[in-house]
């Protein structure tokens, strides 16, 4: 684990009782963590919207209570959804982010932007520790990175994955790995 | 950090309210006062009846261009000397030494609105917090508490700059601040900032969490002057000097007058700064602080040296 303090550290789900609603963005199977942080809690589900990206035709999770269900195909329309939800949303409301890496970097980036930190947010990462990375040098955006160093996939320059963290951003910092000597790469790492 | 300090001359002194003063602080040299956002406080040294005092004072306006600081103080009933010498002593051409500014209680920059809640001369930072917000053009509303609207620093002033944002609440009109009917309606993402009274901090938060509100959206600043109290030695094991920590003074004080350079931000037991190791104590520690959480304060070997005594006969400190 490196020392770089902006890297996120994904925790776990905990919807506060005292929170006067609670709102969740999940991706996919991260639907289960909610699921399983609200159990036995239909009394915070009652005040609860849950927002989740999933196909279109699949079946409400079972677990969810009296929560408002709202199931978006991708996740640029969940994240749109989300948006609006926080917009109208008023303070006492707890949010809730369950999803890949890179879902978590994007979908937290948009709840900071409003100025949500610290315990009124909480998150928990489900499926692989991909990583979402932007490429210093052009400023394309990659999602579900999973190896380091990598091609960027809009400039083509070998880039290593930084453990520096943006979180306006959402996303990690990728830096040419061979400038120095170019072609000549460290050894490629999973995430 | 505590040793950068500034000479400024002081250009205006104005009678705000019959309790409090008002000081403009330009730089004496010409040479630049470092910027201050809104929130910060600068340390001023007062050479007061032959005593050395340092005390905190929140800039009342943020000076983003390093221009002048300007801070209100009022006249406290307990005064260690500080408070009386600046209404009693200080004239309008004396210069005064100022810290560079610390900024212990920030705007969170990316929140979606601003509740501003103050109380009394509380009123310092916040007032500096409505004007930046002001300027941004950000959203924000600022609730003030006074005993009378005569008593109040600048209620004119801020009713004048503020509008419809403001809402000044005097208790000698019998209108009370309702902090329960403020929070729950405020958009999420809002932050809340309160400075006043510890009671009102307290008051300000109970109704906060009560309404769901999470702790990173609370922010209060808690300073308080050092209240004295018995006499006690204290011996600092390291520069092997010894001293008597006087009934009027602080025991960061009495380290600085026996020439003894010792960590500090706040000087109001708020920032942790002065957080110093306890080698030995034959008495109790006489926690002050808001810092030091219960557990520390049990453990005793800890002690933050701007607000806490002893109660006993010596304090050995790795200092």
């Amino acid at each position: 684990m490196s020392e770089i303090t902006s890297r996120p550290i994904w925790g776990k789900l905990d919807p506060a009782d005292q929170a006067s609603a609670h709102l969740v963005c999940a991706e996919g199977h991260g639907i289960e963590a909610v699921v399983a942080a609200f159990a036995g809690r239909d009394g915070l589900l009652s005040r609860a919207t849950v927002v989740h990206v999933a196909p279109v035709g699949a079946a409400r999770p079972a677990g969810l209570g009296g929560a408002a269900y709202h199931r978006h195909p991708s996740r640029a329309t969940a994240l749109t959804a989300f948006r609006a939800h926080l917009a109208r949303a008023k303070m006492g409301t707890q949010v809730h982010l369950a999803g890949s890496e890179a879902f978590l970097d994007e979908a937290s980036a948009v709840a900071v932007a409003c100025g949500i930190v610290g315990d009124g947010l909480t998150t928990e990462l489900s499926g692989p520790a991909t990583r979402r990375v932007q490429c210093v040098h052009c400023k394309g955006m990659m999602d579900e990175v999973a190896v380091t160093p990598f091609a960027c996939s809009h400039c083509g320059i070998n880039l290593t994955v930084r453990d520096h963290y943006s979180r306006r951003l959402g996303a990690f910092m990728g830096v040419c790995a061979d400038a120095e000597a170019p072609g000549v790469l460290p050894a490629a790492s999973r995430f | 950090m505590s040793a950068t300090r500034y000479t400024v001359r002081v250009t205006e002194a104005e009678a705000v309210t019959p309790h409090v003063r008002r000081l403009r602080l330009e730089p004496a040299d010409g040479a630049a006062l470092p910027p201050a956002s809104a929130g910060a406080h600068t340390v001023v040294t007062l050479e007061a009846n032959g005593r050395t005092l340092r005390n905190s004072y929140s800039l009342t306006a943020p000076s983003l261009a390093g221009g002048a600081y300007e801070i209100a103080v009022l006249r406290s009933p307990t005064s260690r000397g500080g408070s009386r010498f600046v209404h009693e002593r200080l004239r309008e051409g004396d210069t005064l030494s100022v810290s560079a500014p610390v900024n212990l209680f920030p705007l969170h920059r990316l929140a979606r609105h601003h509740v501003l809640v103050a109380g009394g001369i509380g009123i310092t930072p916040i007032a500096a917090m409505a004007e930046e917000l002001s300027r941004l053009g950000a959203s924000y509303e600022l609730h003030y508490a006074v005993r009378s609207e005569a008593a109040g620093a600048f209620c004119r002033d801020l009713e004048a700059r503020h509008a419809s944002r403001m809402r000044l609440y005097s208790s000698e009109r019998q209108e009370r601040l309702r902090v329960r009917e403020i929070v729950p309606h405020q958009p999420l993402g809002s932050h809340l900032y309160v400075c006043g009274p510890q009671r009102m901090i307290d008051a300000v938060f109970a109704d906060a969490r009560a309404a769901g509100w999470p702790e990173a959206n609370l922010h209060a600043e808690r300073f308080e002057a050092p209240a004295g109290g018995d006499p006690f030695a204290v011996r600092l094991a390291r520069s092997g000097k010894s001293t008597t920590v006087g009934e009027h003074e602080s025991l960061l004080e009495a380290i600085e007058r026996i020439g003894v350079e010792a960590p500090y931000l706040c000087r109001g037991g708020a920032c942790g700064e002065c957080i110093c190791d306890v080698i030995e104590a034959d008495g109790e520690l006489d926690h002050r602080d808001h810092f030091l959480s219960p557990e520390e304060r049990r453990a005793g070997d800890k002690i933050m040296i701007c607000m806490s005594r002893l109660k006993g006969r010596e304090l050995v400190l790795d200092l």
